[in-house]
């Protein structure tokens, strides 16, 4: 059983225990929307370990999450437990090389490909 | 569960009065559309809270009746180069 309640808890707890987690559709791997690919592969390509979670493998998460930052829709990125924001403003902040400096300035490896 | 793109257009202008909306149709299936958002409110605001402002103006439709809008937002004397 999973109560609204719980699974904000839930979350709060990926956050705030992660460097870096996304919510997605799909995984890492095999993402299920473009959306939620587009943000994976910035990720990849700046090498940067995060946590992938996957919000079509159950509806409470799905919902919670976009209670939780009061945002709409997913992909979501969270950065040392503060929402950066989905996929346009992820990537605008990588074309504009903000993302870099924000992941940076937080302590986070990047092991950035030439 | 599709919405169109005038109703778009329409729903942020009413919360953004000055706004220039362009909006594209991204699949041609009504669900998935780019905007991009032109308005003097976003000056000083964060790239987070403009997305926002655009999102409240569409209250609740995001990831309902409208699946996916890739958006935009600039201040009018940051004219994007391209409007993807």
């Amino acid at each position: 059983m999973t109560t609204a309640e719980n699974i904000l808890t839930v979350i709060d707890n990926e956050v705030k225990g992660n460097d870096v987690v996304l919510f997605m559709k799909g995984s890492p791997e095999m993402p299920l929307c473009g959306f939620s690919g587009q943000v994976a592969q910035v990720l990849d390509f700046l090498g940067v370990p995060y946590k992938g979670i996957n919000v079509l493998e159950s509806d409470a998460l799905r919902n919670g999450i976009k209670d939780y930052s009061n945002w709409p829709t997913i992909p979501q990125l969270y950065i040392k437990g503060e929402f950066v924001g989905g996929c346009d403003i992820v990537r605008e902040m990588f074309q504009a090389g903000e993302l870099q400096t924000l992941l940076k300035g937080k302590g986070i490896e990047l092991r950035e490909r030439a | 569960m599709a919405m169109n793109a005038d109703e778009i257009e329409r729903r942020i202008k009413v919360a953004l009065p000055d706004a220039v909306v362009t909006i594209k149709d991204l699949a041609g299936d009504g669900d998935h559309y780019s905007a991009l958002v032109m308005s003097e409110a976003f000056r000083g605001k964060s790239r987070l809270q403009q997305h926002q402002m655009v999102y409240a103006a569409l209250k609740g439709s995001m990831g309902g009746e409208l699946h996916a809008l890739a958006l935009q937002t600039v201040t009018p004397d940051s004219a994007p180069t391209t409007a993807h």
